[in-house]
């Protein structure tokens, strides 16, 4: 290891990072394609989602299945909240919405804030019974709860206008929205797995029998982070839903859940920043894939385009990287400036170690 | 509601249970061995659809035949995939499994949307699937009783007599319930641990693939995601029973099959719900007891 | 003079403009996979077809090739308004067709309203696809008209006094399909109840016994016609003796292939069949389609059919690829002859009257019945 930079080098390097992220968006936003601004939305909120999962799954080693649901509660509490009043009333065709939401119309940014509190007291709802189980049944469990909480949205027409979905969603999500939000997302969860709570979550991971002799109380960091993963899910499905403009309870199905685990284990399970570097392949990735299914051209050869043909290579990706690479891009280590500096102090040395 | 109703919901619910009862068998032995949940048993089992669809259509085999050989033809697909995707990871950390497992049932699925489209297929007799005798009815009353239907459980009892010996009673089974306890100390008494995995898989996925042509006999259509439903039910199942039991996994697909029908059958309003009823059993039964119904006690190793 | 001048103009700009067009891009986003793929795919299938017939479209005196771009939405109403912003944005077309069903068509619809550009669905039904929208059309007729239709059908020719409708809750479509079936069979002074299931159920036995304990004379089935093929088979198999009934969601071959023998009887509400002679344009394309794929026509595909050459047309009256001048265009369509009728667009609508074709399944083959002129 080469020399360590000092904490003021560190900090200034992080402000001037945030600064040109910034700029870059600001940049993005004026002159960019909706689409390209769309999928630069879509990256920043699967940043949310991973980094949120990797806290619970990678962190914790609580193994969770059911992030689509908590993401759920977070967009369906958000659109009922903004929806605006005479939207509702031409929606909800098979029952009217019940009261107080039917009179409710409020701005974004509490409403995001309320959907995250919803989910993340689901969250603890859901957390302290769960808990008591270990390992495969904990994912059996809330993949459970992830599908019962679909299953309710499909069917409580009332609050979620049912199997219908709710459209007309106001286009609040913009790319100071979702980068913002992504970097509070980051630097909490960050912050949070560099403190001593962090250590002891790690601790947990990797031995909970062992940490709880060390005077640990498992029960209750496991459960505080379930919660504050829960809330950011809850953030990230707000943000998602006013993007997309549309929700169905099929848009919160187990596929969800599965494609920000593949971030997560793509980037490296217990890694942040591999997470973000996740996040963001992966949803270019599935954006480059869809050449797979329109007609085009090699040499001689004429392909057809095959619908579906994305998800199977996609699926086989997946495959292969759990058996020739399970750590991912970053395994458990995090991408610093220290790592940064030192790469480059490596490749000055011509690679000699 | 009347009598007859009544006796008629019990036996569509039994009918459904005993599907779901083979399937469940499956994911049990898998998982009773490996510790590993097969997400992609689901998808085992609408592949044995597909087969015997296309060992009709394609092959011009007679129904039995066709039959016979989509039975062993998912059977070796099933031990193929153990060959492929979960062998490699026998030692690596439970959760790359279950994802790997997961990536491996979104493969099947999608695969079987390019290679045999995504349009459903009709599983139907009057196409020259099978003998339009299997369509008969019995009338009991006001009740009536599908042939299929009575098919399906004498097959889930003959099936459950079938296992208990395989297991209890051959070396075979004797080698499989000694790796259920540990796979290295079997192999240093001069067991083939692997082969042994493989047989496992070959039963788990030919009992999917018989659950899957009952299942097709009455609902006569096979899509690419025709088993990701009954899949997870019969996943349930095999948890509320006790995962690693063999008579666990079949109470468990008759309490599911059961609870199922009658639920909606008594409070009509509620059928939407009738998936979320799967995994309200399932959250209560893991809560009061995490092992399931009949399942033993495994303790964390300090 | 001036008038003169102007057509001078107008056409010299129109030559200029045709110099720098290669091509002329055309969207569609179609359920090519999901539950309800055959649908997508009987649309892509007329389409191919139309575009064999008519591979150009003439600008400013040029004949300038068409190309369509073909996305899958899997039937998923969030995925349908992503393939809508993908087409506008990143595939940069000037029209787009599809999709079939309602809920999708919603979602892409609303993308397309925002951002100008027209989007022409062949089969999307539910009055609200183009309500309050300027840049939404659509080739078929409207649901309250099929409600009507339906219902009056029920009375009249079934005789029937009792219905019980399955109700698909997650499809807009169905959903607005049974509703205005009730307001209609209401004013007739029938008696209805219903029983509700999602797309891709599979076992309704629950549902039936349910239902046929209060002894319905019809089944009306306003849903798709996976799990219509699937109902009718259960409904007969648990003693079922009554009729059948179902709108355009019934129209696959599929509900034969898995219906088989439980489906015959059964009638539905269509947009088109081979032998109603609905315009002169009718026969050339049976003809055209069973050479081409060696198959009866069915309805998706003849209105996807349309749907292109409505497009294609609105095009050549606009000489221009500017999305706005397309939709000014295809608002003002007259007595346009579609191989699906005539289609007109009445002022401020994207919804043209047209023809109904109710259909019954006999000896295994869908038989026209009778066509409704409203």
């Amino acid at each position: 290891m080469s020399k360590r930079l000092s904490v003021k080098t560190k900090t200034i390097l992080t402000i001037l990072f945030v600064i040109l992220m910034a700029l870059l968006i600001t940049v993005a936003d004026k002159k960019a394609s909706d689409y390209v601004v769309l999928i630069l939305n879509l990256i920043a909120i699967n940043i949310i989602f991973a980094v949120s999962l990797n806290l619970i799954n990678g962190m914790t080693g609580i193994f969770s299945l059911g992030h689509a649901g908590f993401i759920a509660i977070g967009a369906y509490t958000s659109v009922l909240l903004t929806l605006p009043i005479e939207q509702k009333e031409i929606t909800y065709l098979i029952k009217p919405l019940i009261s107080p939401f039917n009179r409710i119309e409020l701005p974004f940014l509490p409403a995001i804030l309320i959907a995250g509190l919803v989910s993340a007291g689901f969250g603890y709802l859901v957390a302290a019974p769960s808990l008591r189980l270990i390992g495969d049944y904990l994912a059996i469990a809330t993949l459970g709860l992830g599908e019962t909480i679909r299953v309710i949205a499909n069917n409580a027409w009332s609050i979620t206008n049912g199997a219908l979905g709710l459209k007309g969603i106001p286009s609040y999500t913009n790319l100071y929205w979702s980068w913002g939000w992504a970097l509070i997302t980051v630097v909490a969860i960050a912050s949070l797995v560099s403190s001593s709570y962090g250590r002891a979550l790690k601790a947990i991971r990797e031995d909970p029998i062992a940490a709880k002799a060390m005077g640990i109380n498992v029960f209750s960091h496991q459960v505080m982070s379930f919660v504050i993963g829960s809330f950011f899910a809850g953030v990230g499905g707000a943000l998602w839903a006013h993007l997309i403009t549309t929700i169905d309870p099929k848009s919160f199905a187990f596929v969800r859940t599965f494609e920000i685990l593949i971030m997560v284990v793509l980037g490296g399970l217990g890694s942040i920043t591999g997470s973000i570097i996740g996040a963001a392949i992966y949803t270019v990735g599935l954006e480059f894939l869809r050449v797979l299914e329109s007609p085009f051209k090699i040499w001689f050869i004429n392909y057809p385009g095959v619908p579906g043909m994305r998800m199977v290579v996609l699926s086989v990706l997946l495959i292969v990287l759990m058996l020739f690479w399970q750590r991912g891009i970053m395994g458990r280590n995090e991408l610093s400036w220290d790592s940064i500096v030192s790469i480059f102090a490596k490749l000055k040395r011509g690679g000699k170690r | 509601m009347r009598l007859s109703d009544f006796v008629q919901h019990l036996i569509n619910a039994f009918s459904l249970g005993g599907i779901y009862a083979l399937i469940a068998i499956g994911y049990t032995m898998v998982y009773g061995i490996l510790r590993l949940i097969n997400f992609a048993h689901g998808d085992i089992f609408t592949y044995g659809i597909y087969f015997a669809f296309y060992g009709v259509t394609l092959f011009m085999f007679p129904w039995w035949l066709s039959f016979i050989t989509a039975i062993f033809f998912t059977a070796f697909l099933g031990a193929l995939i153990e060959r492929i995707a979960y062998r490699p990871l026998r030692n690596a950390p439970r959760i790359s499994a279950l994802i790997t497992a997961i990536g491996v049932s979104f493969f099947l699925q999608n695969f079987a949307t390019v290679v045999f489209g995504g349009r459903a297929k009709s599983f139907n007799p009057q196409t020259g699937m099978y003998p339009v005798y299997f369509l008969k009815i019995l009338k009991l009353g006001d009740v009536r009783i599908r042939l299929v239907t009575l098919i399906t459980l004498s097959i889930v009892a003959v099936s459950l007599l079938v296992l208990v010996w395989i297991v209890y009673k051959s070396k075979v089974g004797m080698a499989m319930r000694a790796i259920s306890k540990d796979i290295p100390t079997t192999r240093l008494m001069g067991v083939n641990a692997d082969r042994i995995i493989s047989y496992t898989f070959m039963i788990g996925s030919s009992l999917a693939a018989i659950g899957g042509i009952l299942w097709a006999m009455t609902y006569p259509q096979v899509y690419p995601y025709t088993g990701m439903v009954p899949g997870l039910k019969a996943f349930i199942s095999a948890v509320v029973g006790g995962i690693g039991s063999i008579p666990g996994a079949m109470l468990g697909g008759f309490i599911l099959g059961v609870s199922e029908i009658m639920i909606v059958a008594l409070f009509p309003s509620i059928a939407g719900y009738r998936d979320a009823i799967a995994y309200v059993i399932l959250i209560f039964v893991l809560l009061v007891r995490p092992t399931g119904i009949l399942g033993v006690e495994v303790s964390e190793k300090v | 003079m001036r008038r003169f001048f102007l057509v001078v103009l107008m056409v010299s700009a129109a030559l200029m403009f045709a110099a720098e067009v290669t091509e002329v891009r055309i969207g569609a986003g179609w359920e090519m996979t999901g539950p309800i793929a055959g649908f997508g795919q009987m649309s892509w299938d007329g389409v191919k077809l139309a575009m064999k017939l008519r591979p150009t479209v003439n600008i400013g005196g040029k004949d300038v090739p068409v190309k369509v771009i073909l996305l899958d939405n899997k039937g998923d109403k969030a995925e349908a308004a992503n393939v809508a912003r993908r087409l506008i944005d990143m595939e940069k077309v000037v029209a787009i067709l599809g999709p079939c069903t309602s809920s999708c068509a919603l979602a892409a619809g609303a993308i397309a309203e925002q951002k100008q550009v027209p989007l022409v669905t062949n089969t999307a039904t539910n009055p609200l696809v183009t309500q309050n929208r300027r840049f939404i059309f659509r080739a078929c007729f409207v649901d309250t008209l099929q409600g009507e239709l339906l219902a009056k059908f029920a009375w009249e020719e079934f005789k029937s006094r009792k219905v019980a409708i399955f109700v698909d809750v997650a499809q807009d479509y169905v959903v607005g399909l049974a509703n205005y079936f009730k307001r209609a069979f209401a004013k007739f002074g029938g008696k209805f109840f219903e029983v509700y299931y999602n797309t891709g159920d599979q076992d309704f036995s629950a549902q039936l016994t349910y239902a046929l304990a209060q002894n319905p004379d019809t089944i009306f089935l306003p849903g798709y016609y996976a799990e219509i093929a699937l109902i009718c088979k259960q409904a007969r198999e648990l003693g079922f003796t009554g009729n059948f009934l179902a709108g355009d969601g019934a129209d696959a071959p599929e509900l034969i292939q898995i219906g088989g023998k439980f489906v015959e009887g059964l009638c539905y509400t269509t947009y088109f069949h081979q032998d109603a002679d609905l315009s002169p344009k009718t026969k050339p394309f049976v003809e055209a389609y069973v050479k081409e794929y060696n198959r009866r026509p069915d309805a998706f595909g003849a209105l996807a059919f349309d749907a292109y050459n409505l497009v294609l047309d609105a095009i050549e009256r606009a000489q221009s690829l500017d999305p706005v001048a397309i939709r000014d265009a295809l608002a003002a369509t007259k007595d346009f002859a579609g191989v699906a009728g005539m289609i007109s667009f009445p002022p401020d609508s994207g919804d043209p009257v047209k023809p109904a074709v109710i259909i019954e399944i006999k000896g295994g083959k869908p038989e026209l019945k009778t066509v409704v002129r409203p």
